[in-house]
C-alpha cells in the first residue's frame, strides 16, 4: 500500500460506477422519447411496436376535443404560474416588514413560525385544509354556522369557484416565509454605509426602506423572478394531484398532472410522452432565453 | 435582547438605542447593529407614520403567525381532546378532558403501523445513501488529478435541467424493476446534482487544501483521507443534507402513488391522504343517509379523530427535527445560491 498517490484514471475508476448511475437515472429515460414515434404495447419489446412517424404529435390537434383539452390544462397551468408569480413580491414585503420590527425576539419568533409550513407536505396541507373547511366538520363551518353568518356549510373543498386563487392563497401561507429567507439574507448583505448616508441626508425609516432596502433587493427579486418564468410550467403535481377531485378536476389538472393522467392511470404512454417531449423542449427553450435576458440585463448569466 | 436590563422609566427598546449609542461596548454594539442596525442611527426622530406603522407592522405578522401555527395547534389540541367533544367541533383554543389514547390505538390499525414503518424505512435508508454518495462525489469532484474530472463533473450538474417527464421515467422503472419495489423510494435521489454542489463549493471554502496534501504525503490513500480526514470535516454541511433529505423522504408522496400498487410498501403520507379522500366520501354517504354516527364515547375512533391523529403523527417527526434545522437552512440556502 505504498503506492501513496493516487492516479487520475484510478480516481476516474472510482467515480465511474456514479456516473453509469447517473447515466441510468437521469440520461437513459431520455431514450424513452422514442415511445412518442411508435404504437406502444405493453409486454412487447421496444423494437417490436410499430413506427408509427408523427402520429401522436398530430393527435394532439387531432379533435376539436383534444385541442380544447390542451388548451384548458395550458390555461390552469400557465393561469396559476402566473397567479403565482404576482404573488412573488410578497415574500420582499415580508422580508422588509421583518426587518422593520423593533423586537428582535417577535422578529425570531415570526420567522420561525412562518417558515415551518413549507417543510410540510401538500397531503398534510391538505389535511389541515380539510380539517378546517370541510363540510362535515370543517371548523370554519362549523363556527360560522354556529355564529348564524352562513346557514348551510360551504363546501370549499369540492368546488371549482375561484380554484387557482385558492390555489395561491395555499402556495403563499406554505411558502411565503421560506422564500422571505432569500431577502433577509439579502437585507443583511446591504452596506450599513448607506443607511447612515441616507440619514444624514434626512430620510427617515421609510424614505431609508424605498431608498435603500427595496433598491438593494432588486437584484435578488429579478433573479427569483427570472427562475420563476423559466418554471412557469413546470408546476410539479403534488399539490394539484392532493386537491384534485371530479369537482376541481377540470380547473386544476396543469401539464404534469395532466401527462400523469393520460399516461400512467389511463395508459395512453406514446400520447403522454409527446406531451413530455414538447414540455421539456419548451422549458429549455424558456430556461435558455431567460438565461439571455439576465446576460443582457446584469451580465451576469443565473445558473 | 443583548441589552442588559436597566431601572428606567422609559420603554426598554428606546432605553437600549440611547445605551448603545453612549456606553455599550463596541462588542456588543456589533452584534446588536448585525440584528437592528438601523435602530442606532443617533438623530433618529421616530415620527407618527413611523410608529403608526409599527403598530400595524406588529399586527400583521403576529396574525400572519398565528395563521401559520394555529392549524398545527388546532389538530393537536383535538386528538388530545375528549374524541366526542372534538366530534362536535368545541374544541378550539384549549384541550378538553385530555387523553393520549387516540395516539395508542392508532398504531393499533395495522395498516397505520405497517405505513409508519415504511416511512420510517425510506427515511433512513435513503438519507443515509444520498448524504453517504453525496458526501463522496463532492468531495470527488474536488480532486484536482482526476481524469476528466471537469467532464465528469458537468455530466452530474447537467442532470439538474434534463427531464425527460414522467412517462419516460415510469416505463425506464418498468423495464428495470424499480416498479412496486421499496428500491424505488431510495435509488432516484442518491446521486444529487445539487448536494454534489454543495458539498463540493463547502470543501473548497472551508477546508483547506494543505491539510488534503499533508494527508497525501503521509500516505494516505484517495478512500483513507476520504473517511479518516475529510468526513469528519464536512459534519455541517452534512447535517443540513441529511435534514433536508430526510423531511424530502418523510414528506414524499407522489412516487408512492406513481410507482407503487402493493399495499405493503404504502407510505404514511399516503395512507393519510388515503384515508381524507375515503372519508370525504364515507362522509357523504353518512350525510345523504341522514344518520349520524352514534353513541361516541370519549376515547371512541371516529373519522375524524384518525384523520387528526394520522396526520399529527406524519407533522410531529418534522417539528422535533425543526429547530435543528432552522439553524442550517439558512447556510443552506445561502451556499446554493453559490454557483457550483
Amino acid at each position: 500500500m505504498k503506492k501513496a498517490l493516487s492516479t487520475p484514471n484510478k480516481l476516474l475508476l472510482m467515480v465511474s460506477p456514479f456516473v453509469v448511475f447517473a447515466f441510468v437515472f437521469h440520461y437513459l429515460p431520455l431514450a424513452g422519447w422514442y415511445f412518442a414515434f411508435v404504437d406502444y404495447q405493453p409486454g412487447s419489446s421496444p423494437t417490436e411496436m410499430p413506427f408509427v412517424g408523427l402520429k401522436w404529435f398530430r393527435a394532439l390537434i387531432s379533435s376539436q376535443e383534444q385541442v380544447h383539452t390542451i388548451l384548458r390544462v395550458l390555461a390552469n397551468t400557465l393561469g396559476m404560474s402566473f397567479l403565482g408569480i404576482a404573488s412573488s413580491i410578497l415574500p420582499l414585503i415580508f422580508a422588509i416588514f421583518l426587518y422593520e420590527l423593533r423586537s428582535s425576539k417577535l422578529r425570531r419568533f415570526v420567522q420561525t413560525v412562518s417558515t415551518a409550513p413549507n417543510f410540510v407536505s401538500w397531503v398534510l396541507v391538505y389535511a389541515l385544509v380539510f380539517a378546517f373547511l370541510s363540510v362535515d366538520n370543517g371548523v370554519v363551518n362549523n363556527v360560522l354556522t354556529r355564529m348564524g353568518v352562513i346557514s348551510a356549510p360551504i363546501n370549499f373543498l369540492i368546488s371549482s369557484d375561484h380554484l387557482w386563487i385558492k390555489m395561491t392563497l395555499l402556495g403563499i401561507w406554505k411558502g411565503l416565509g421560506w422564500s422571505a429567507i432569500m431577502y433577509l439574507a439579502a437585507i443583511n448583505g446591504i452596506d450599513q454605509e448607506q443607511y447612515e448616508a441616507a440619514a444624514i441626508d434626512g430620510a427617515g425609516r421609510f424614505k431609508q426602506t424605498l431608498h435603500v432596502t427595496v433598491p438593494g433587493l432588486m437584484p435578488t427579486f429579478f433573479v427569483l423572478l427570472l427562475l420563476a418564468i423559466a418554471n412557469i410550467i413546470n408546476t410539479g403535481m403534488d399539490q394539484y394531484f392532493v386537491f384534485s377531485n371530479a369537482m376541481t378536476a377540470d380547473s386544476i389538472e396543469v401539464l404534469d398532472l395532466y401527462t400523469y393522467n393520460t399516461g400512467i392511470v389511463s395508459g395512453n404512454f406514446s400520447f403522454a410522452t409527446v406531451v413530455s417531449i414538447l414540455k421539456t423542449v419548451v422549458s429549455l427553450a424558456l430556461l435558455f432565453s431567460v438565461n439571455r435576458i439576465s446576460k443582457s440585463v446584469r451580465g451576469e448569466s443565473i445558473f | 435582547m443583548t441589552i442588559p436590563t436597566t431601572t428606567s422609566a422609559v420603554p426598554p427598546i428606546q432605553n437600549a438605542d440611547k445605551l448603545l449609542v453612549a456606553s455599550e461596548p463596541a462588542k456588543k454594539a456589533r452584534h446588536r447593529l448585525r440584528r437592528a442596525p438601523r435602530h442606532i442611527a443617533p438623530m433618529e426622530q421616530r415620527s407618527t407614520g413611523e410608529k403608526v406603522f409599527q403598530v400595524f407592522n406588529v399586527v400583521v405578522l403576529v396574525l400572519f403567525a398565528f395563521v401559520c401555527l394555529y392549524p398545527f395547534y388546532y389538530i393537536f389540541i383535538n386528538t388530545i381532546s375528549s374524541n366526542q367533544l372534538s366530534a362536535s367541533g368545541k374544541i378550539l383554543f384549549w384541550p378538553r378532558e385530555i387523553h393520549f389514547t387516540n395516539y395508542a390505538e392508532i398504531f393499533q390499525i395495522p395498516d397505520i403501523w405497517h405505513a409508519f414503518l415504511v416511512s420510517i424505512e425510506r427515511t433512513v435508508i435513503g438519507t443515509g445513501l444520498t448524504v453517504i454518495c453525496s458526501a463522496f462525489l463532492g468531495f470527488m469532484m474536488t480532486q484536482r488529478k482526476m481524469r476528466y474530472r471537469t467532464f465528469v463533473y458537468r455530466f452530474f450538474v447537467a442532470t439538474m435541467y434534463v427531464s425527460a417527464g414522467v412517462v419516460p421515467v415510469y416505463l425506464l422503472f418498468n423495464y428495470i424493476g424499480l416498479l412496486d419495489n421499496f428500491l424505488v423510494y431510495v435509488l432516484p435521489g442518491m446521486v444529487s446534482a445539487f448536494y454534489i454542489v454543495l458539498v463540493k463549493t463547502f470543501i473548497e471554502s472551508s477546508i483547506p487544501e494543505t491539510l488534503q496534501e499533508a494527508a497525501e504525503i503521509d500516505g494516505a490513500g484517495t478512500m483513507s483521507l476520504f473517511f479518516r480526514i475529510m468526513l469528519p470535516l464536512m459534519g455541517p454541511i452534512l447535517a443540513t443534507l441529511a435534514i433536508f433529505t430526510a423531511v424530502g423522504q418523510w414528506n414524499s408522496f407522489m412516487d408512492t402513488v406513481i410507482y407503487v400498487t402493493r399495499s405493503d410498501l404504502q407510505t404514511l403520507q399516503y395512507i393519510l391522504y388515503r384515508y381524507l379522500t375515503q372519508s370525504t366520501a364515507l362522509a357523504n354517504s353518512i350525510n345523504a343517509g341522514g344518520g349520524s354516527m352514534t353513541e361516541i364515547s370519549n376515547t371512541t375512533q371516529t373519522a375524524q379523530s384518525v384523520q387528526l391523529t394520522v396526520t399529527m403523527v406524519a407533522v410531529l417527526p418534522i417539528f422535533m427535527v425543526y429547530p435543528f434545522m432552522q439553524r442550517y437552512f439558512v447556510k443552506g440556502i445561502t451556499i446554493g445560491a453559490v454557483k457550483g
